[in-house]
């Protein structure tokens, strides 16, 4: 449950990405390779999708997490 | 959040004990990508595994399961697929648990050609242990028990699959997760011992040896290093060294040893036991 609790969402019109805070260890690999540089790493070097409107659902970051700690999903149009 | 790991993994045991940026996580990821692309059930899969961080894999898989001695996953899976060929045998080693400790093994599976999906996550270091060189060290790296670099010739794990009979032998990255995930995807589905390794990070033990602190600067090493089997083919021998072709090097249809044994006992018992 304590895990759940440090889930953060983040949501524009056609992408949501989701950082499981509590299973992430910051390794830093998930911000260094993603092609369009939305993630940037907060003050305990955990991803923030801070330029989330850049981003090409490639999901890269969640392929290469070593922690299962990000997704990326696509948002359908009906959802908006 | 919901994602298709989450539904083949037991998350009481997570967050997982590996080293931050450690490339088993990624190559856990991978397999059971490749194995929900498949549709399989879970029930039906037993993984196994030896000794070595990358065992630990079998622990967060919810799939039947077994963590076996040191080198010896392989004999283990070869007595689940001998007493149950139905059973869809998944067995994961590391780079030492595979090449040194359990290379006997290794290779008479192959030779066999029983129909075992074996993954062998590459990190080129006993990485638990405290990073002693592995037979798949490369040349002039170092390790703990190699302060002034390695002088041993590493094995070309995917050279000793293929002349050892296997019947599918692929190589994929950490940094190339897409690719492995298609690589192991076919490795599964195919009939006969199947062979994929995965070159993996360390940064904690071989990282910091080699001058390679941060998994970031790792994955980006491994990316260095490796080479799509058609570039590969067109390097010369100078330009070959030091880096690993990446890709699929062989499938090919050949009896299993399962199949084979079937038919034995057909043969002996429509014999009546006269030879």
């Amino acid at each position: 449950m304590k895990q759940e609790k440090l889930l953060e969402v983040y949501q524009n019109n056609s992408v949501k990405i989701s950082v499981r805070k509590g299973w992430c260890k910051s390794c830093g690999i998930c911000v260094e390779f993603c092609p369009k540089d939305v993630l940037v790493p907060d003050n305990q070097g955990k991803p923030i999708p801070e330029n989330i409107d850049a981003c090409i659902k490639c999901s890269l970051c969640e392929l290469r997490c070593p922690d299962f700690a990000i997704t990326v999903e696509g948002v359908k149009e009906k959802d908006e | 959040m919901k994602t298709v790991i989450d539904e083949y993994i037991r998350k009481a045991m997570f967050p997982n004990m590996w080293c931050p940026g450690c490339g088993n996580g990624i190559v856990l990821g991978a397999i059971i990508r490749a194995i929900d692309d498949l549709g399989w059930d879970k029930d039906e899969i037993v993984a196994v595994s030896g000794i070595g961080c990358s065992s630990r894999i079998t622990g967060y898989v919810d799939f039947c399961s077994m963590n076996t001695t040191h080198g010896r996953a392989l004999p283990f899976a070869t007595g689940i697929k001998m007493a149950n060929p139905d059973l869809k045998v998944i067995v994961v080693m590391g780079d030492g648990d595979c090449s040194a400790i359990g290379g006997n093994h290794f290779i008479h599976a192959a030779r066999r050609n029983i129909d075992l999906t074996a993954i062998i996550i590459n990190n080129m270091i006993y990485g638990m242990t405290g990073g002693q060189y592995s037979p798949l060290t490369p040349t002039g790296k170092f390790g703990s028990t190699a302060p002034y670099g390695n002088i041993d010739q590493s094995f070309d794990l995917a050279e000793l699959a293929i002349a050892a009979g296997a019947s599918y032998v692929a190589r994929g990255t950490v940094y190339n997760p897409r690719q492995s995930t298609s690589l192991i995807k076919k490795a599964l589905d195919k009939k006969g011992f199947s062979v994929v390794e995965i070159i993996s990070d360390c940064p904690v033990s071989y990282g910091k040896m080699n001058k390679m602190k941060s998994p970031v600067d790792m994955l980006k090493w491994i990316k260095d290093i490796t080479v799509s089997k058609k570039a590969w083919d067109g390097l010369s021998p100078d330009e070959k060294r030091g880096k690993y072709a990446i890709g699929e090097f062989l499938s090919k249809d050949r009896p299993d040893y399962t199949e084979l044994y079937e038919e034995i006992i057909k043969k002996a018992q429509e014999s009546g036991g006269n030879k």
